[in-house]
């Protein structure tokens, strides 16, 4: 069992919760009710991390973040590290191929709430920042903890664009997933087991937490 | 209450998406109704008005203050607006209990002050002991309360119904309709009751304008709009049904079909001026024997139709269909048979005359 590559697993997809959860709850709020040109093309550029192979996403990753490119080069130039082969790098990727999964429940839940709602906040005074914390996110709640969960579960579970941008360091990109395919590699098939139980836990509690939540949204029960 | 009671007056404009054209004030303590069928804007005037829609021309304020002259770029948000509205479906706040969305509108007030305003005002539309109750466990009559206390949790200077009928049943609807006549009395503020009911404007409201294809048609009390309408348009909305081509004969007279009938505002019109006649049920009595005033015409019987205490009668006058009412003892004692003929009477002072749209 790879101890260090559980904490780097855990350690990156909180990260990745922290960061994408703001972004997604502003993103999924102005694909619900914004209005603007290209909406169509932003919800599926949003998509293309689910449909796209993980190598071919890793692969245009791994050519955007070398310091030959123009970003990695300004990445590099700006903080003097380097996005290929680090634990940044493969938190930067965790964020992008996350997107769709972080956007979408958040999204449904926003376009789920009447119109008609909000507008009775506005004309009971409520400005636009106090209808999204009194009523916007408390109903939207079920879909930014279904978010929540699918992106942990998710993140933990990567493999093909962290292999790709981050290859296999202890300790700094050696995520379990990876762990396990190391195990399997070197033929310590007791230790690939214990970690894919492991992996295998958390995605079960993920769904199970997504399908509580959404079958309460259907019965119509909130959170106090 | 609010700090001092003033008239609103509502000018707006827009050729499209919504048509408007609508001009119509309200005092304090008056209740208006705008009435017109579904699609005319009723609903969208309520939300220029609450700063929901924004016209491309128009001009809102309350007294002195302004809320919208596009004129000026003035276009105040909804929360800067002192306007309290009923939404058509409620529009409670799902995650709420009933106590918590009026208090959510009065977040100006400090605790324990909010709390026990709230409270009151849910006992102001009897909702003690539902206090904790959230909006799916209410029924719809209550949920509709719960609105209208919502609304008034921000001592509002207009306050704005939304087809507040529309949504509960007829068994709810009688109490509901007391509740808004007590708000009426009770509250010194214009209020605005947008509906497609007629009996609940007739009912209610001080004044009425009826509203066709975003146009404010007429504004008037209720008698004045339902027997002084000012075109044949505006006299089928408010639902009468006896309004016939007719010709101006002479300042006292008009000819319709083969008769000449005696019109109390004929001399609105030259002679001669093709218009529409109406003649409300009002003024429409059977009579007895020879009449040996004007305007008695005879006519026969084509349907009876009972109305609780009242029968509904339809003679033919002519080509012509007249609809009037009598009472329903009358109607036993009379022993009335379809194709019986009659002798009906059309009071001068009820006739009234309108352009031809």
């Amino acid at each position: 069992m790879d101890w260090t590559a559980f904490s780097l697993s855990l350690q990156l997809a909180t990260w990745t919760v922290a960061l994408l959860l703001p972004m997604a709850i502003l993103i999924a709020r102005l694909l619900a009710w914004g209005r603007f040109r290209f909406k169509s093309v932003a919800e599926s550029l949003l998509l293309l991390p689910l449909v796209l192979p993980p190598t071919v996403l890793g692969f245009y990753l791994l050519v955007a973040f070398s310091p030959q490119s123009a970003f990695g080069g300004a990445i590099k130039s700006l903080f003097g590290g380097q996005l290929v082969f680090s634990f940044v790098g493969i938190l930067v990727a965790s964020l992008i191929i996350n997107l769709p999964f972080a956007v979408q429940p958040i999204q449904r839940a926003f376009e789920a709430i009447p119109p008609n709602v909000r507008e009775a906040a506005f004309v009971s005074g409520l400005s636009r920042w106090e209808t999204m914390r009194r009523i916007e996110l408390p109903l939207a709640w079920p879909g930014i903890v279904s978010a929540i969960a699918l992106t942990f579960a998710h993140t933990l579970g990567e493999f093909g664009v962290i292999l790709m941008i981050g290859g296999s360091i202890p300790g700094e990109t050696r995520v379990l997933s990876i762990s396990i395919y190391d195990s399997v590699q070197a033929f310590r098939l007791g230790d690939a087991g214990v970690m894919s139980a492991l992996l295998l836990g958390f995605s079960l509690g993920a769904i199970a937490i997504v399908h509580m939540l959404a079958r309460r949204q259907r019965t119509g029960t909130h959170g106090t | 209450m609010a700090p001092e009671a003033a008239t609103l007056a509502v000018r707006l404009q827009q050729a499209g998406p919504i048509p408007l054209d609508v001009a119509l004030d309200c005092r304090p303590g008056e209740l208006l109704a705008i009435i017109g069928p579904s699609g005319s804007g009723k609903t969208t005037v309520l939300r220029c008005i609450a700063g929901l829609y924004r016209p491309h021309s128009g001009r809102v304020a309350v007294g002195g203050e302004v809320w919208l002259d596009t004129e000026k770029g003035v276009d105040l948000p909804p929360q800067a607006r002192s306007v309290g509205l009923v939404f058509q479906d409620y529009a409670l706040f799902p995650h709420l209990s009933s106590i918590d969305n009026v208090r959510l509108a009065m977040l100006r007030h400090e605790e324990p002050t909010r709390s026990r305003l709230a409270k009151s005002l849910l006992e102001r539309v009897h909702l003690e002991g539902l206090e904790a109750r959230r909006p799916d466990q209410l029924s719809g009559g209550q949920r509709q309360r719960v609105a209208i206390a919502r609304a008034l949790a921000r001592d509002p200077q207009v306050l704005l119904l939304d087809e507040p009928f529309s949504a509960v049943d007829r068994m709810t609807r009688e109490p509901l309709k007391e509740e808004i006549a007590a708000l009426h009395r009770a509250l010194d503020i214009p209020m605005l009751l947008v509906t497609h009911d007629l009996e609940e404007a007739l009912a209610l409201a001080d004044r009425i304008c009826v509203l066709h294809a975003g146009r404010t048609l007429q504004i008037g009390t209720p008698d004045e709009v339902r027997l002084r309408p000012q075109s044949a348009l505006v006299a089928q909305l408010m639902g009468q049904m006896n309004v016939f081509p007719a010709v101006v004969e002479s300042a006292h007279a008009v000819r319709w079909g083969p008769h000449t009938l005696t019109a109390a505002n004929s001399d609105a019109f030259h002679t001669g001026t093709s218009v529409s006649v109406l003649i409300p049920p009002d003024a429409i009595a059977l009579v007895d024997g020879e009449a040996n005033t004007g305007n008695v015409l005879e006519a026969i019987l084509t349907e009876t139709k009972p109305l609780a205490d009242m029968t509904q009668l339809t003679v033919g006058v002519g080509e012509a269909q007249l609809r009037f009412k009598i009472g329903a003892r009358e109607a036993a004692s009379r022993k009335l048979h379809v194709g019986d003929a009659l002798r009906v009477h059309l009071d001068p002072a009820g006739i009234h005359l309108m352009s031809e749209n």
